[in-house]
């Protein structure tokens, strides 16, 4: 009895506490919209685990690196931070203490976030139930895992300050900007690394390969990159993973489940003005091979007995299930990596409350040799209008060995 | 050692089709509802996989995705004088298994009924007088009527997709569709399939006798399409692996393409495969289910408690769980009384087969529902009188495969083996068509279910046994039939035709077909039915039972869009179950 | 360690601890090497599935290809009985390969090695009726395996018996003769029943003769060829809009064709 008039006192004592700040929770709405434009759950969750307890591997060539926890435990997360400390963390990539995150971590690009949005997420990460996890944060080994070589990397590679808006463009692409280069970290996967592990900023968003997926050139280059796309078009994208030609899958599937699908379509319109906006660069595209090229038979032959079916002889796909692949820009990117590991391993469209379907691609790897899955690459990538450079036996077998874990 | 599971609000037994409407309309309210499948999870990328689905030997021959006969089977005699014995291995039909059940491998004929048989009893009594209703029949009027389903039709289809041609709208004939179909509010919700030669032929020689031939409808879709639950397909490529064969491309409606994409993101919906329930547990009174018992693939006993019990099991299955598990009074032939098990039903297939020469048919061409069909002698389309003979059939010039293990006709007289069977078998390939007559089965005292006294399955439980056989008004109707196909097969332009009559007695062996129907029949007399209009159980008011076991007896088509449509009349009566409790029909 | 980005921030969201490659269910008798398999699915106890459909990369129930050369479950004479058998059934002639050719008798012996040899799928429970009605079906209980090796037994007996020597030894005339009779059950074979050893083999025969190459029969495509079946293409629209004209594309199984390249 007694304890029920306590459990009733408490809502009404929060509710004082919001009448009296309002802003409390408005800022924290504000905070969890950003966390989510952010995609902090993708790193900072473990498979199987609690939300933002972190403790996943990250890969990278040093070892692997174990994401911290952030929910506000005051132990073994970041319960006991404020909110400097989470803004020097997001600015500065360190650690209250001063010591040096890695950019595993992407704060060059969260580098741009205001200080009042990483105010509003910091304040939404307090409300998170907070979880016990205490993650190894020290498993690279030596000698990477001297943090304080990270002084160095930051001095060649790293120019904090906030977004500053640019007076000739329009608020809306503003926005956009603001939205790409900062929490949407897109350069973060799509622009390709220096061998230091730093984003190429003069090759922005052109480009680049993760975890054997294509992130393709994502500028507006009629060729490489987003040229043939609309605004409409990249909107539904980032909403459904779905155009009208094309699905995404892999990693991009994941970023458009946790995050893109769950953003105002206001932002995803000012990304994507943005994306539109920005300028075009890319390669220019090589001269197709002949269709009597003996690979391009190859190919074809393999194409019309196992692929037409979905993606129908004259490349055009179908809508919602099967992507075009006739001009589309992911198959004739430089780098054919998405390509040869779908036909091996399939990959899975994502699945939104609108479109739930999420098809697949089945997997083709035990059927198809290294010189076949070769020669129908290339002849996707040389077919209907198409033309990029062709792909090697070698590089698929090489690929081969990492998705299917072969060499593990 | 039975271990008790938190309740649920629905357990649902078997994740098909009608297990897989019911999950998601049910969950999608914020019920609780878990589903418990026997085999296990299926999907279309990873099971038919585009590389491995193609296969005759393994899905066709060797039955790769159907029920097993040794986790289950059947024991079958003709009639009540002889010993039933097991069918070891499936022949003339073939159940499913695993999510999906029989929506993944069916070909895809989707019918509607036609309105007379739903009131069956009473037209034939009104117009030929009781007299002419066959000896020993169990015939019963439906407890529904052809207009009171058509919305729920609709609504099958528009999920399913089906391509088709309408023929009546709002009382309106429609050139190019079937002028017998009962009114509808609206066309199909894709248009009709593309038809082969075969089928073409067939149109102008039935156009020219005067009979009105139309496309089959079809759940191979002849365009890309999004259903009301935001599932989207593909359109058909007419791969020729239909029946028996999982589909590669999203272009045969399943729950797979159809409702499980949507049903696994309802928060408040759980599978849970390779389950095998083995019983609906009661309380001591018999009045109301509990739940039900299921064993794990670890042998392990689970009872997962809930308040609603939907049975979804198939209909051949679903008659055997209510026996084991004590739901209504069991069927005794000897006295006639009971009504488990009762008015089991079948199908008749009979017809022509139409030699050619200089065609190309090109038979391996062909979706599950290619075909024109025609229903001028189906129900009561035709004067029965100087027939003789209760029931009628869809004529239908149909090929769904050319796959060469089963498919390699030769002339009859061609030997077996040797040099002339090769030979006969490369003439004839590419120059065969058929005109098949699908037809009704009639009800019967002595064609029933019941509870095997010897066989038991793989968990120790006594198999089912079906008696059953054509009965005399069958072998007359489908005869009858098999010459009206070979009029038509004649009049195609065929060098030579052979009848094919209706295989008497029932041998389970030849494949024939998998539309088993009744045995947990509906009905407006709890005397003669297991179930009320909304497949509730008169006895047991939260349990509701699916599938075509609810057929009092078998129309002249495939079950299926009726099956979906009584799937959404129930769902209509388990909605208000759930607000007001007990039965919704008083008897 | 594991399969990583190239480069770091090697971001790889959700990336589980992949269970090790699928063997695609190969169960316990792949072990026999070159046996062409028909593959279960899925694994032990319940799979709970809830939120999101279950996909895994890489997944997928490939059937084992059959690698020709030797026999895993007859020995030497049975095969040389067999093949001789299915020459007859299905002979070599100016219409193309017959089933010795297309390796019917390699289809026949891995199939024995697999579920259908022990009839494992199928309902062995007893009592088995010694007279069932003609209705009834299959109510023996031998298995494939059984079936051959004592049929095979059986008629060499006889054929040693009737002839002096065994089936292998007859003419092609004698074969036939021999053959039709085990066809119709005239002739009596010791302690078998002929036309059990007639429906298996023959049944067998065409299986093997027209299954995908993949199962070690129907080499070259042979069987289709025989009858213009265009095999696993999977796409036959173009068909269906040019309706009564020849299909010229040649036939392809699960292992592809020749102008795929050799895999």
């Amino acid at each position: 009895m007694r304890l029920r008039h306590l459990l009733v006192l408490l809502p009404l004592l929060a509710l004082g506490r919001a009448a009296a700040d309002p802003d409390n929770y408005v800022a924290i709405e504000r905070g969890k919209a950003l966390a989510t434009a952010g995609d902090c759950i993708a790193c900072h969750t473990a498979s199987g685990g609690q939300p933002f307890a972190g403790g996943l591997a990250l890969q990278t060539p040093f070892g692997a690196i174990m994401t911290p926890n952030i929910t506000p435990d005051n132990l073994t997360g970041i319960g006991s931070w404020s909110k400097d400390d989470f803004a020097r963390a997001m600015h500065e990539g360190r650690r209250p203490a001063g010591t040096y995150l890695y950019p595993a971590f992407p704060y060059p690009y969260y580098a741009r976030v205001t200080r009042g949005d990483l105010d509003a997420i910091y304040a939404y990460l307090q409300t998170l139930p907070p979880v016990e996890n205490r993650v190894n944060r020290n498993t690279l080994p030596f000698p990477f895992n001297i943090r304080l070589s990270m002084a160095g990397w930051n001095g060649l590679f790293f120019t904090p300050g906030e977004f500053k808006p640019d007076p000739k463009r329009s608020d809306e692409f503003n926005r956009g900007a603001y939205l790409v280069e900062g929490l949407g970290h897109c350069g973060a996967c799509h622009t390709p690394f220096n061998s230091f592990g730093a984003s190429q900023n003069d090759k922005y968003l052109q480009g680049n390969q993760i975890d054997n997926w294509t992130a393709p050139n994502i500028t507006n280059d009629m060729q490489a990159g987003l040229g043939k796309w609309t605004v409409a078009d990249i909107v539904q994208y980032l909403k459904t993973g779905q155009t009208r030609f094309s699905l995404a899958s892999g990693p991009m599937k994941d970023v458009i489940e946790n995050s893109t699908s769950k953003m105002a379509e206001a932002d995803l319109k000012a990304m994507a003005v943005y994306l539109k906006e920005r300028g075009a660069a890319g390669s220019p595209a090589p001269a197709p091979l002949a269709a009597s090229d003996p690979r391009m038979q190859m190919g074809e032959a393999v194409f019309v007995d196992t692929c037409s079916a979905c993606h129908m002889r004259s490349g055009d796909g179908v809508e919602h299930l099967f992507p075009t692949l006739a001009g589309n820009v992911v198959a004739t990117q430089d780098d054919p990596a998405s390509l040869i590991r779908i036909i091996i391993a399939g990959g899975r469209a994502a699945s939104t409350d609108t479109t739930p379907t999420a098809p697949s691609m089945p997997s083709l790897g035990w059927r198809l040799g290294d010189e076949q899955i070769a020669a129908v690459v290339t002849y996707v990538r040389n077919s209907w209008g198409n033309a990029a450079a062709p792909v090697s036996a070698e590089t698929v077998k090489a690929e081969r060995a990492r998705v299917t874990g072969a060499g593990d | 050692m039975v271990r008790r599971l938190p309740r649920k609000d629905v357990v649902i037994v078997g994740l098909g089709w009608t297990g897989s409407i019911l999950a998601y309309e049910l969950s999608h309210t914020g019920l609780d509802v878990v589903a418990i499948e026997r085999g296990p999870w299926r999907d279309t990328a990873t099971d038919f996989n585009i590389g491995t689905a193609a296969d005759e030997l393994r899905y066709a021959v060797r039955q790769d995705i159907f029920l097993r006969p040794k986790q289950e089977t059947l024991t079958m005699r003709n009639n009540p004088s002889q010993t039933a014995l097991p069918i070891r291995k499936w022949g003339s039909f073939l159940p499913g298994n695993g999510v999906g059940g029989a929506g993944v491998h069916w070909n895809g004929q989707t019918w509607r009924f036609l309105p007379d048989d739903f009131r069956i009893r009473s037209h034939y009594t009104e117009r030929y007088g009781e007299a002419f209703l066959p000896e020993g029949n169990h015939i019963q009027d439906w407890p529904v009527s052809f207009e009171e389903l058509e919305p729920y039709y609709d609504k099958f289809e528009r999920v399913a997709g089906i391509s088709g041609k309408a023929g009546n709208i709002k009382g309106q004939i429609q050139p190019g569709g079937n002028p017998f179909e009962g009114a509808r509010e609206r066309d199909y919700p894709t248009p009709p399939m593309k038809q082969g030669y075969q089928q073409e032929l067939f149109s102008q020689a039935a156009t020219k006798m005067g009979l009105h031939p139309f496309p089959r409808p079809s759940a191979n879709l002849s365009a890309a399409y999004t259903n009301p639950y935001g599932c989207s397909m593909a359109p058909c490529t007419f791969c020729g692996f239909c029946e028996w064969f999982g589909c590669a491309n999203y272009s045969k409606s399943s729950p797979q393409t159809c409702v499980l994409p949507a049903l696994i993101r309802e928060p408040t919906f759980e599978a849970r495969t390779e389950c095998e329930v083995t019983k609906v547990n009661l309380t001591v009174d018999g009045k109301m289910a509990t739940g039900v018992t299921y064993v794990d693939a670890n042998g392990e006993e689970w009872e997962q408690p809930a308040d609603l019990v939907l049975v979804c099991a198939y209909a051949l299955f679903n008659v055997r769980l209510l026996l084991l598990s004590g739901i209504g009074k069991p069927y005794d032939p000897a006295r006639d009384e009971g009504v488990v098990g009762r008015n089991y039903a079948y199908q008749t297939g009979s017809g022509s087969l139409a030699f050619f020469e200089n065609v190309n048919f090109n038979p391996f061409a062909a979706a599950g529902s290619t075909g024109v069909a025609l229903d001028d002698y189906n129900s009561d389309n035709f004067d029965h009188a100087p027939h003789g003979f209760v029931g009628g059939a869809s004529i239908t010039c149909a090929h769904t495969n050319g796959r060469p293990i089963r498919f390699h006709p030769t002339p009859k007289g061609t030997p077996n083996w040797g040099s002339a069977w090769k030979k006969a078998v490369h003439d004839t390939y590419q120059r065969v068509a058929s005109v098949g007559a699908q037809g009704s089965v009639m009800s019967y005292r002595n064609n029933y279910l019941d509870l095997d006294p010897t066989y038991k399955d793989a968990l120790g439980r006594p198999l089912m046994r079906m008696t059953f056989d054509y009965q005399p008004n069958e072998q007359k109707m489908a005869n009858w039939m098999a010459d009206r196909c070979d009029e038509i097969a004649k009049a195609m332009g065929a060098k030579s035709t052979q009848i094919n009559r209706l295989g008497v007695p029932w041998n389970v062996v030849p494949y024939q077909t998998t539309h088993n129907t009744g045995g947990a029949v509906m009905g407006s007399d709890p005397k003669t039915s297991v179930l009320n209009r909304y497949l509730q159980s008169w006895d047991v008011p939260n349990v509701f039972v699916m599938g075509a076991s609810a057929f009092p007896q078998n129309a002249g088509y495939n079950p299926t869009g009726t099956v979906g449509a009584l799937t959404y009349l129930a769902l209509d009566g388990i909605f208000n179950y759930l607000k007001s409790s007990g039965p919704l029909v008083q008897p | 360690m594991g399969e990583g980005g190239d480069h770091w921030p090697g971001r790889r969201p959700f990336r589980r601890r992949e269970p090790p490659p699928s063997h695609s269910g190969v169960t316990r008798r792949s072990l026999l090497a070159t046996a062409a398999l028909l593959i279960t699915t899925s694994g032990v106890s319940a799979r709970v599935v809830t939120k999101v459909l279950p996909w895994k990369p890489n997944d997928a129930y490939p059937v084992t290809p059959v690698v020709p050369g030797g026999y895993l479950y007859f020995t030497a004479n049975e095969a040389a009985v067999v093949d001789a058998f299915v020459d007859r059934l299905i002979p070599t002639d100016e219409l193309g390969p017959g089933a010795k050719d297309a390796g019917v008798t390699a289809f026949i012996d891995r199939q024995l090695t697999g579920p259908y040899g022990g009839h494992d799928w199928l309902y062995m429970q007893g009592p088995f009726s010694s007279n069932p009605l003609p209705t009834q079906g299959l109510q023996s209980p031998l298995t494939p395996r059984q079936q051959y090796r004592l049929g095979l037994a059986a008629l060499e007996s006889y054929c040693n018996t009737t002839f002096s020597h065994g089936f292998v030894q007859l003419s092609p005339e004698e074969q036939d003769k021999l053959i039709a009779g085990l066809e119709k059950g005239e002739v009596q074979l010791p302690n078998f029943s002929s036309k059990m050893l007639f429906n298996a083999i023959h049944g067998n025969t065409i299986e093997g003769y027209f299954a995908d190459p993949i199962y070690g029969g129907n080499r070259d495509m042979a069987g289709w060829k025989l009858v213009g079946f265009p095999g696993v293409r999977y796409d036959y629209r173009d068909v269906l809009d040019n309706p009564n004209k020849p299909y010229t594309l040649p036939p392809v199984g699960m292992q592809g064709r020749p102008a795929w390249g050799a895999r």
